[in-house]
């Protein structure tokens, strides 16, 4: 009964994979695959280039850059969303009223398209015409560049997606906290523990499986926010905001396409998480988490 | 996301490899120049569709109202007119016409996307067609850009270059009757502007394509295409990037913003909060929408500074081109032919004041009645043409990110033109 999984799989994922993984050991481009369009006849020209596309984007310091620069942002934002996150759903896990309310408030940024949200605050952004700096202004205190200096460009990004990406924790929190028993607090509190005590011993533990599976999906989805930087700044100001998927997608679709040069860019990311995602696996079987 | 953005070329690539290797797309139905075609408007038939690049709400009708009249000539073709926004096209194009699905029979194409398209194998040729019709009145300038290897793969639909566009009322505030014609006096203009009025002078637009007026001016180039040689790190575009910069630092322009650039360039003079901005005809309809110019009188239309050399700005425009695997390759000839007479281009220009890419279009009594196109016409005449090579897309990107960085304060002239000398080099490989 696994034959058709298989199958399905093997035809959506394993033969563009194993294409990509080809096509980045060649040197094809738009300009070098051969095609038929009709009275233009292009021959094929691209040739077998061996790990050649690889060793040009290993050595670049460009790719150190852009390299650096992602694992800051993934580390940032993941740091921020599960803290944030956190914090929220232990608010929210009391008994309180309105708390369907502020549940639904807090879940909301989360039900934007990433594209819309990243045109609102684009627009919020504005050095000239912005919300923000309009405010700035009122207030007293001068109006900033926030998308026109690369510094500035790179808060103003992980501000958004902290906002998009915060709620999604939260409610993975939520669930997490709501399937710790509540006798074991009870139980704590007879025995005089402190509410830090409480926290430290009964909550971290209780969501431990909660927190590793998500902050594992948040570092992957992270790491490959394209919507985001694309829309709000287009990599800029220069490239300073480029991540290594927006800098891979420029790569492969300004100008005459380089087919082969993105795809080696595409499977080095592929690597770079497929590492990660190992080493976190170790990581947590030797806390003695069972995945 | 992640498997969905890395596989998306491979899966463009394998398809189109896909395609090819069963013998591929739509072969075999027109393989000759069809100069055979019917003349007789009744005999043609099919629908076609066409990209159309312009602003759907300001000159997107003018447009549909020749496509009606079109219809009712034609009545056997049917045009499906697409609206793709023009920062969109060249990429959704080259996507399509790569996978041989979804591919437009006409697109509008820029004049630097035409020759990547032809070397591609994406377009139409067109010599011998009925697509190119009476070719020696087209204006020299735009006409180069439809040819690639010696062979014409575009019709020039309008052309364009830049212009130092201003808010009269504004310069007669700081006592100036005419815009200025030097970037010297430009500085002095945007700062009296600046200390009378209270308004900015001189609102810039951060984008590559708007550096090239003050390179050309300095005697500067990019490249030299004759001698496969990258020009770009010289004395002149130094000094001509010196020019910009100090521009910004003396206060003449404020410290433009770098995203949303061109737009807020715009609505800054459009709401009378700049003087002046460079930019083209394809400007004006929305500009004219602006509160400061009801009065269209208002609006200043000036050659651009000239440097210590000269005063030039770049060739802009676009084209009308066809899809090499278009099944209705007659009727898009025909659709070409019709949208790309004096007639037709005299309405256009009537209407929107897109300049005509035909001599014989100037002529007519309509777009002599069209101040602004006339204001335009000695200002094309000594517009520069680029060079129309396959790479020429590629080279606006880096050019980009030395502007953002220089104005940003973040690297001198010599830097900037060094990086992006660099980074030229690395398009250009077997360049000196």
């Amino acid at each position: 009964m696994v034959a058709p999984v298989i199958v399905v799989t093997a035809v959506l994922i394993g033969w563009p994979l194993v294409r990509g993984v080809y096509l980045s050991l060649t040197d094809a481009t738009e300009a070098t695959m051969g095609r038929t369009i009709g009275v233009n006849v292009i021959p094929s020209s691209y040739e077998f280039v061996g790990f050649g596309n690889y060793v040009d984007i290993l050595t670049s310091g460009l790719f150190w850059e852009k390299l650096i620069w992602t694992v800051g942002w993934t580390v940032a934002c993941v740091g921020l969303h599960y803290g944030l996150g956190l914090g929220l759903a232990l608010l929210l896990n009391r008994k309180m009223r309105l708390r369907s309310v502020y549940r639904l408030l807090l879940i909301l940024p989360w039900a934007v398209p990433p594209f819309v949200a990243a045109f609102i605050w684009r627009y919020l952004y504005n050095s000239d015409y912005g919300v923000i700096n309009a405010m700035l202004k009122a207030a007293g205190l001068g109006a900033v560049g926030w998308l026109d200096d690369p510094t500035t460009a790179k808060i103003a990004v992980i501000a958004v997606n902290v906002w998009v990406g915060v709620p999604f924790m939260m409610v993975a929190m939520l669930g997490g906290l709501q399937s710790i028993p509540g006798e074991l607090y009870e139980a704590a509190e007879v025995d005089g523990a402190t509410p830090w005590q409480r926290f430290r011993h009964i909550t971290v533990p209780g969501l431990r499986t909660v927190s590793s599976t998500v902050v594992l999906l948040g570092t992957i989805w992270t790491f490959n926010m394209f919507p985001l930087i694309f829309l709000i700044t287009g990599g800029g100001p220069g490239s300073s905001t480029e991540i290594l998927v927006t800098y891979a997608y420029r790569e492969a679709f300004t100008g005459i396409r380089n087919y082969s040069g993105s795809a080696a860019w595409g499977v080095i990311i592929l690597l770079l998480l497929v590492v990660l995602a190992l080493v976190y696996r170790r990581a947590l079987r030797k806390q003695g988490e069972v995945w | 996301m992640m498997r969905r953005a890395f596989s998306a070329a491979t899966i463009v690539a394998a398809l189109a490899l896909a395609v090819s290797a069963c013998g591929g797309g739509d072969s075999g139905s027109t393989a000759a120049p069809a100069q055979s075609a019917a003349a007789d408007p009744s005999k043609i038939s099919g629908e076609i569709t066409w990209w159309d690049t312009v602003r759907p709400d300001s000159e997107g009708p003018t447009f549909q109202a020749l496509i009606t009249e079109f219809q009712a000539k034609y009545p056997n073709i049917k045009v499906k007119y697409v609206n793709v926004p023009s920062d969109q096209a060249q990429n959704k194009f080259q996507t399509a016409a790569q996978a041989g699905a979804g591919a437009p029979d006409v697109i509008r194409s820029e004049v630097a996307w035409t020759s990547q398209f032809a070397s591609l194998g994406y377009l139409q040729p067109l010599d011998g067609t009925r697509a190119l019709e009476n070719e020696s009145d087209f204006l020299p300038s735009p006409l180069s850009s439809t040819k690639y290897n010696g062979k014409s793969y575009a019709v020039p639909q309008v052309t364009d270059t830049l212009a130092l566009l201003y808010n009269k009322k504004l310069l007669k505030e700081a006592g100036y009757e005419k815009a200025p014609a030097t970037v010297e006096e430009l500085k002095k203009v945007a700062l009296d502007v600046k200390a009378k009025t209270g308004v900015n002078g001189l609102a810039l637009n951060v984008d590559a394509y708007f550096l090239l007026p003050f390179m050309y001016g300095e005697g500067g180039d990019l490249l030299d295409v004759q001698a496969k040689k990258i020009t770009v790190n010289s004395p002149a575009n130094v000094k001509a990037m010196a020019t910009v910069a100090d521009l910004v630092t003396s206060g003449a322009a404020p410290k433009p913003a770098i995203q949303d650039s061109y737009a807020n360039a715009m609505t800054a003079l459009k709401d009378g909060k700049a003087a002046m901005i460079y930019n083209g005809p394809w400007a004006l309809s929305e500009i004219y929408q602006g509160k400061e110019f009801q009065d269209k009188e208002n609006l200043g239309i000036a050659p651009v500074p000239a440097g210590s050399a000269k005063a030039g700005a770049p060739t802009g425009g676009w084209n009308y081109a066809i899809y090499a695997g278009s099944k209705n390759l007659d009727a898009s000839y025909e659709f070409v032919r019709f949208m790309s007479t004096p007639e037709a281009q005299a309405k256009v220009a009537k209407e929107i004041s897109l300049l005509p890419t035909r001599a014989s279009a100037y002529d007519n009594p309509d777009v002599q009645g069209n101040k602004d196109v006339a204001t335009f016409k000695p200002i094309i005449d000594t517009a520069v043409a680029r060079p129309w090579i396959p790479e020429g897309g590629q080279l606006f990107q880096p050019l980009l990110e030395g502007y953002q960085s220089l104005v940003g304060g973040k690297s001198s002239p010599e830097d900037m033109v060094k990086s992006v000398d660099e980074k030229y080099h690395g398009i250009f490989k077997d360049w000196s």
